[in-house]
């Protein structure tokens, strides 16, 4: 089947998500919001599965901490994982929960060659433990971080060729982390490796409140902006079409306007199709 | 693509350690400067952007928290209730990241929180919006029929354990009219503009079906329904609803917690119990 846009579900949007009749729509969740023992979120997303694909995105593994992923966490995202049997199961390259606390943010790291075994053998455990490979998300960065040994792309080729993992794209996080750092997002997204891609993502940002436009804040709280739109047409003509998904977390529109969205995303992906035709 | 850069900077094992420990202390200290970082920590959390991380580290945090205690929030204000939840979140982040369950001693943070001295009933509010909470997620259970207890002989029906709902939850408090005050605080809409009396409440708080229900309980369907919980026969739950109130109908009251779905199932025990006294 060909790969084609889905959208990030919230509970505010289940029934309409249900009732959608948009052709090769898919869903996705956090995982954490679904790891209960029962009741009506559980049942909703069964619904939803029922009727639809669902791809589950990690945000708590924390994969680049200094230690093993959480063991109940784990346990409780397999059962999830056996449960919804999803499209896809994806993670960040990132640390959240530290010594026993949840601060609930992807946490940045320097890429070092220590931080990349940590990572491989905590891909490599979460992996085992789920019987299928990962996509690893790439960051959005808002911190000049001294010492890094390699370079971003570098490091996720390295990991996807250590553990097998995929790679999940955030277009967003590229633009966002290539203003805040002065880099080009153009040639980050050229020297990726599409073949490593299993997914795409697309989001709003806002800009920093306190410091204006010269941070942007990867707030998935808008529509996708423009200049992202520029750069994932840019993608796609290089890569070949992937599923991609429209993130919205924030500020939550109705839900016309987020398949509206969805449906430009859907546009781009059958545009190479119709070009071969 | 070749992975490796050619030239190397290779630092001591542990950096990683060093970092989250630093970077995770620097997200909660209010002056980084003050707090003996580590110098590569301390480098970035001088960075105006690290408040990016402060901010969505407590956003996330308070969020739960406003989410999970509604109750709270509107009887406070926005504005109080962001301040305690910030306090709170700094000296107890969340132990595991489905913040759906976050907060679970909230209701023990008001209670001994000096600002809040005044507002008496806010520990016991709270402690009903958890109950929400953990009714919302617990596990499916079918409640236990009427007619399952019904069918019992007289013999196995004085050997009965009931084991109450995985959702049910309750309380009974002495003094305050906790019951009311969240009942229109957590469900605004529902027309109740009688004059609050000041005396001691119950409820139950419970999920026999999809959706979270409450009924208010006496003293004596509380006391009933711990004895259940402490895995006692009926004679005793019998005996601690008498004693709670003389005039109870025990009847009337295991009819009513069993339409309620406060029952889960039931034990027979093997023999008749032992006398339990000490």
């Amino acid at each position: 089947m060909a790969p084609s846009a889905g959208l990030g579900l919230k509970p505010q949007h289940f029934e309409e998500a249900l009732a959608s009749p948009a052709d090769g729509v898919w869903f996705e969740v956090h995982p954490e919001n679904y790891m209960v023992e029962g009741g009506p979120r559980l049942a909703w997303l069964d619904a939803i599965r029922a009727r639809h694909p669902v791809a589950l995105h990690g945000v708590a593994l924390s994969l680049a901490a200094a230690a093993r992923p959480d063991a109940g966490h784990l346990r409780r995202l397999g059962a999830l994982v056996d449960r919804i049997q999803p499209a896809l199961v994806s993670e960040h390259l990132a640390w959240s929960t530290w010594r026993g606390a949840y601060h609930p943010d992807l946490l940045p790291f320097p890429r070092t060659d220590e931080a990349l075994a940590r990572i491989a053998d905590n891909v490599g455990r979460v992996q085992d433990a789920l019987r299928r490979p990962i996509a690893i998300e790439n960051p959005s960065h808002y911190l000049a971080i001294d010492g890094h040994e390699w370079d971003e792309i570098d490091f996720l080729e390295a990991l996807a060729r250590r553990t097998g993992c995929r790679l999940l794209l955030d277009v967003n996080n590229v633009f966002v982390s290539a203003r805040n750092l002065g880099l080009s997002a153009a040639a980050y997204l050229d020297a990726f490796p599409g073949a490593l891609v299993d997914e795409v993502h697309l989001a709003g940002h806002s800009a920093d409140p306190a410091l204006g436009p010269a941070l942007l804040v990867d707030s998935h709280d808008a529509p996708v902006d423009p200049a992202v739109w520029a750069l994932y047409e840019r993608l796609i003509a290089r890569i070949g079409p992937q599923p991609t998904l429209i993130e919205r977390d924030d500020n939550l529109p109705a839900f016309e306007a987020l398949l509206a969205e969805r449906e430009r995303a859907q546009a781009v992906l059958r545009a190479p199709l119709q070009e071969a035709a | 693509m070749t992975g490796a850069p050619i030239t190397r900077v290779t630092h001591a094992p542990g950096r990683l350690q060093r970092f989250q420990d630093g970077f995770a202390r620097a997200l909660l200290v209010e002056d980084c400067a003050a707090a003996g970082l580590a110098p590569e920590v301390a480098r970035l959390a001088a960075q105006p952007a690290f408040a990016v991380y402060r901010n969505t580290v407590m956003k996330g945090c308070i969020d739960a928290l406003r989410a999970n205690y509604p109750s709270v929030a509107r009887l406070v204000g926005e504005e109080w209730f962001r301040a305690a939840a910030a306090i709170y979140a700094r000296a107890n982040l969340p132990r595991h990241p489905t913040l759906a369950d976050y907060g679970a001693d909230f209701a023990g943070f008001l209670a001994a929180f000096a600002p809040a001295a005044e507002l008496s009933y806010l520990a016991g509010v709270a402690r009903l919006d958890r109950f929400w909470t953990e009714a919302h997620a617990a596990r499916d259970q079918a409640p236990l029929a009427l007619a399952a207890v019904a069918r019992l002989t007289p013999g196995e029906l004085a050997r009965t354990a009931l084991r109450p709902h995985a959702s049910a939850r309750w309380a009974w408090f002495d003094a305050q009219p906790i019951v009311t005050i969240w009942r229109r605080n957590r469900y605004p809409d529902s027309a109740d503009d009688r004059e609050l009396e000041w005396r001691g409440e119950g409820v139950l708080v419970v999920r026999p079906k999809a959706a979270v229900e409450h009924v208010e309980l006496d003293a004596a369907a509380c006391a009933f329904l711990d004895a259940c919980a402490a895995g006692r026969p009926l004679a005793d739950a019998a005996a601690a609803a008498l004693a709670a109130s003389t005039a109870t109908d025990l009847a009337r009251l295991m009819a009513g917690l069993l339409d309620a779905g406060a029952v889960g199932g039931l034990d027979i025990l093997a023999r008749e119990p032992e006398e339990h006294s000490r």
